[in-house]
C-alpha cells in the first residue's frame, strides 16, 4: 500500500468513527434548529420550531429535544428523529433557560421577566410549582445529586439555592455583577458562575455555598469592556474549564486544579454557550453574530473549524 | 557529467559558506520578519476582521495570516540579497571566473539560484521554529509540502533579483531596488492583507496585488503551510520564474544583454 492510499484510508477512518455524532443548535433570528455533523463540517438541514428559540437540552434517553421558544411563551418538545414538535410544555413567560434533573422527570424553567424559577413534571407535562427568585433569573443547574436547584439573578447579583425536596430557597449567595451561566462540577462539589460584568468567573464550593476563587480575564490588545463571560463547562475529569467570553470572541481555557487561565482561543464573534462532544475530545461553541459554531480540539487546546449554521446561533446540544 | 555536479556544489557551497561567515546576515535575515511578527502583528491584531478565507477553517489571529507573507518575504530579500552578491561578485572579478567556465550559463546561472534559494529554506525553517513557540502552529504536515513550494518560490524570487543584478551597474543602486523593487512587491501584495481586504479600500490596487507575482508565491506558500495545493499560484509562480530567469539569461549573455552594453 502507497503512502497516499494509507493516508487515505486512515482520514476515511476517522471520519467513520467520529462523524457518529450530531449537533443541534437553536437560531434565535431563524426561528429554528440547524442539525450539524460537525466533523464533516457539513450543516445538513434546518428546521423551523417556534419564535425566538434559545436554551436547548437532550432528553435522558437522547430521544426528545427540549427547546426554549421564548416569544412562544413555551419550551416544546420536539422528536429527534423526526424532528417534528411533539409537545409543548407550561414553562410560564419567556423561558430562556431551563436546566432537567439526573433522571429525566423535572425541567426547572428561568423566567426572566416575572423573576421566578418554574417546576415542570416531564411525566405528565404539568407545571407543579413556580419558585420566586431575585430579579431577572438567567442561568440554571441542578446539582449531579439532584439536591440542589442553584438560579442565577442577573439584577439581583445572587446564586439562589434551592432545595430540590422542598423547592424552598435555603441560601444565597452573592456574586459579581450580572452572573449569567452555571456549571456544577462533575463531583459537585463546586459551582462555577460567570460574570459578564466583571469579566470574571467565580467558583462556589457547595458545601459552604462560599466563593473560594474569583478568576479575572484579561486578553492582550481586546479591550476589558468587551471581555463578557457567559457559558461555562468543566470537563468530566475537571482538569479543564473553558468560559465563553462573549464579544472578546474568544473561549478562556483554566486549569481547574490552579485556576489558571492557560489560553484564549479565538473563535466567531459573540461567543456564548456552549458543549463537549460525548467523548469530550471536542467543544462547541454557538457564535451569535458570526452565525457559526467553532470546534475545539480539547486535547491540544486549538480551534480546527468553524461552520456557518445560521442567523445567531445560541444554544447547542450534542447527541451521540 | 561529474563536473556539472562538481560546479553545482561549489556554487552552493560558497554561497553557504558566505552565509555562515557573515553571522550578522543570518541575524538579519531572521530579526526582520521576527520584527514584523512581534511587534507589527501585535499592533495590528484586530486588522483583519471576521471572516474565514480559503486555506484556514477557522478564525485567526493576525500574526498567523501574516506568516506565510513574512516567509514570503524572507525569501524576496534572500532573491534580493542573491543579486546583490551578484553585483559584489561582478565588481570584484569572481562573475567572471564563474562565467568563463566551460559549462552554458544557464546551468551556472541556476546552481546560483539553486545555492540562493538553498540558504533561504533554511531561514524560512528556523523562522517557523521560532513562530510554533508564539502558537503559530500549521499542522506537522504543512512543514512537508511547504518545502518543495519554498523551492519553486524561492526559485522565482532569486530568478527576479538575477535579473536585476543585471541592470545594476554598482553595489549603491541596491537602495533602488529597496525602493522600487522590494517595497511595492511586499506592500502590494497579499502578505499582509487579504485581497478581499484590499479590494474594500481600492481596486486599483486589488488588481495590482492579485496579478503581483509576489502574491502567488505567498499564497502558494499559504496553503501548502495547510496542506493544500493552490494550483494557481503555483502556476502563477511557474510561470513568472520562467519569464524572469530566461530574461536574466538573456541579460547576462555577454554578445547580447545587459553585460555587453555595460561594458562599453
Amino acid at each position: 500500500m502507497k503512502l497516499k492510499d494509507i493516508l487515505v484510508a486512515s482520514l476515511f477512518c476517522y471520519s467513520a468513527i467520529s462523524s457518529a455524532e450530531t449537533v443541534f443548535v437553536t437560531l434565535e433570528k431563524d426561528n429554528a434548529i440547524a442539525v450539524v455533523d460537525p466533523v464533516e463540517g457539513k450543516l445538513l438541514k434546518t428546521v423551523e420550531v417556534g419564535q425566538r428559540p434559545r436554551g436547548i437540552a437532550l432528553s435522558s434517553d437522547q430521544q426528545k429535544l427540549y427547546i426554549a421558544t421564548s416569544d412562544d411563551d413555551a419550551v416544546i418538545v420536539v422528536d429527534v428523529n423526526t424532528l417534528k414538535v411533539v409537545a409543548k410544555l407550561p414553562s410560564g413567560e419567556d423561558p430562556e433557560t431551563f436546566a432537567l434533573n439526573s433522571d429525566g422527570t423535572k425541567m426547572y424553567v428561568s423566567n426572566e421577566d416575572d423573576n421566578q424559577v418554574t417546576v415542570i413534571n416531564l411525566i405528565d407535562h404539568k407545571a407543579e410549582k413556580t419558585v420566586g427568585v431575585g430579579v431577572e433569573p438567567e442561568g440554571i443547574a441542578v446539582s449531579p445529586n439532584d439536591e440542589w436547584i442553584v438560579s442565577a439573578s442577573e439584577t439581583t447579583n445572587m446564586v439562589h439555592w434551592i432545595d430540590a425536596k422542598t423547592l424552598a430557597i435555603k441560601a444565597n449567595t452573592l456574586v459579581d455583577p450580572r452572573p449569567r451561566a452555571l456549571s456544577f462540577t462533575a463531583d459537585g462539589k463546586q459551582l462555577w458562575v460567570t460574570s459578564e460584568m466583571n469579566s470574571s468567573t467565580m467558583v462556589i464550593d457547595v458545601a459552604t455555598k462560599e466563593i473560594i476563587k474569583t478568576i479575572k480575564f484579561a486578553i492582550p490588545a481586546v479591550g476589558q469592556e468587551k471581555v463578557q463571560p457567559v457559558g461555562v463547562v468543566i470537563d468530566a475529569l475537571q482538569n479543564w474549564a473553558y468560559v465563553a467570553l462573549g464579544p472578546a470572541n474568544r473561549v478562556a481555557v483554566i486549569n481547574a486544579k490552579t485556576y489558571e487561565v492557560e489560553k484564549y482561543l479565538l473563535v466567531g464573534a459573540r461567543v456564548w454557550n456552549l458543549a463537549f462532544s460525548p467523548t469530550q475530545e471536542r467543544l462547541y461553541t454557538t457564535n451569535g453574530v458570526s452565525h457559526d459554531i467553532s470546534l475545539i480540539d480539547t486535547k491540544n487546546h486549538k480551534v480546527t473549524k468553524s461552520i456557518a449554521v445560521g442567523r445567531y446561533p445560541w444554544g447547542l446540544v450534542v447527541k451521540k | 557529467m561529474t563536473h556539472y555536479w562538481f560546479a553545482l556544489w561549489g556554487i552552493v557551497f560558497r554561497e553557504l559558506f558566505r552565509f555562515v561567515k557573515q553571522k550578522e546576515r543570518f541575524l538579519s535575515a531572521l530579526v526582520r520578519p521576527l520584527v514584523w511578527l512581534f511587534v507589527f502583528a501585535a499592533g495590528f491584531r484586530a486588522a483583519l476582521g471576521i471572516a474565514i478565507i480559503p486555506p484556514y477553517d477557522t478564525y485567526i489571529l493576525y500574526e498567523v495570516y501574516i506568516t506565510p507573507g513574512l516567509i514570503g518575504m524572507i525569501q524576496l530579500f534572500n532573491g534580493m540579497q542573491s543579486s546583490l552578491s551578484m553585483v559584489y561578485d561582478r565588481e570584484m572579478g569572481s562573475m567572471r571566473i564563474l562565467l568563463v567556465s566551460p559549462l552554458p550559463r544557464w546551468f551556472l546561472l541556476t546552481s546560483k539560484l539553486l545555492a540562493g534559494v538553498f540558504v533561504s529554506i533554511l531561514q524560512v525553517y528556523v523562522f517557523l521554529m521560532i513562530a510554533w513557540f508564539y502558537d503559530i502552529q500549521p499542522p506537522i504536515e504543512g512543514y512537508l509540502w511547504v518545502l518543495p513550494v519554498l523551492i519553486l518560490t524561492g526559485l522565482m524570487l532569486g530568478a527576479l533579483g538575477l535579473l536585476l543584478s543585471a541592470f545594476i551597474k554598482q553595489l549603491e543602486n541596491f537602495a533602488g531596488v529597496m525602493n522600487f523593487v522590494i517595497f511595492p512587491m511586499f506592500f502590494m501584495s497579499s502578505a499582509l492583507y487579504p485581497l478581499w481586504k484590499l479590494q474594500e479600500s481600492s481596486q486599483v490596487l486589488h488588481l495590482i496585488a492579485k496579478y503581483n507575482p509576489f502574491t502567488q508565491a505567498v499564497e502558494f506558500i499559504r496553503f501548502a503551510l495547510y496542506g493544500q495545493l493552490n494550483q494557481e499560484a503555483g502556476l502563477a509562480t511557474l510561470l513568472a520564474f520562467v519569464v524572469f530567469l530566461m530574461i536574466a539569461i538573456i541579460g547576462y549573455n555577454p554578445s547580447k544583454g545587459m553585460m555587453k552594453r555595460k561594458g562599453r
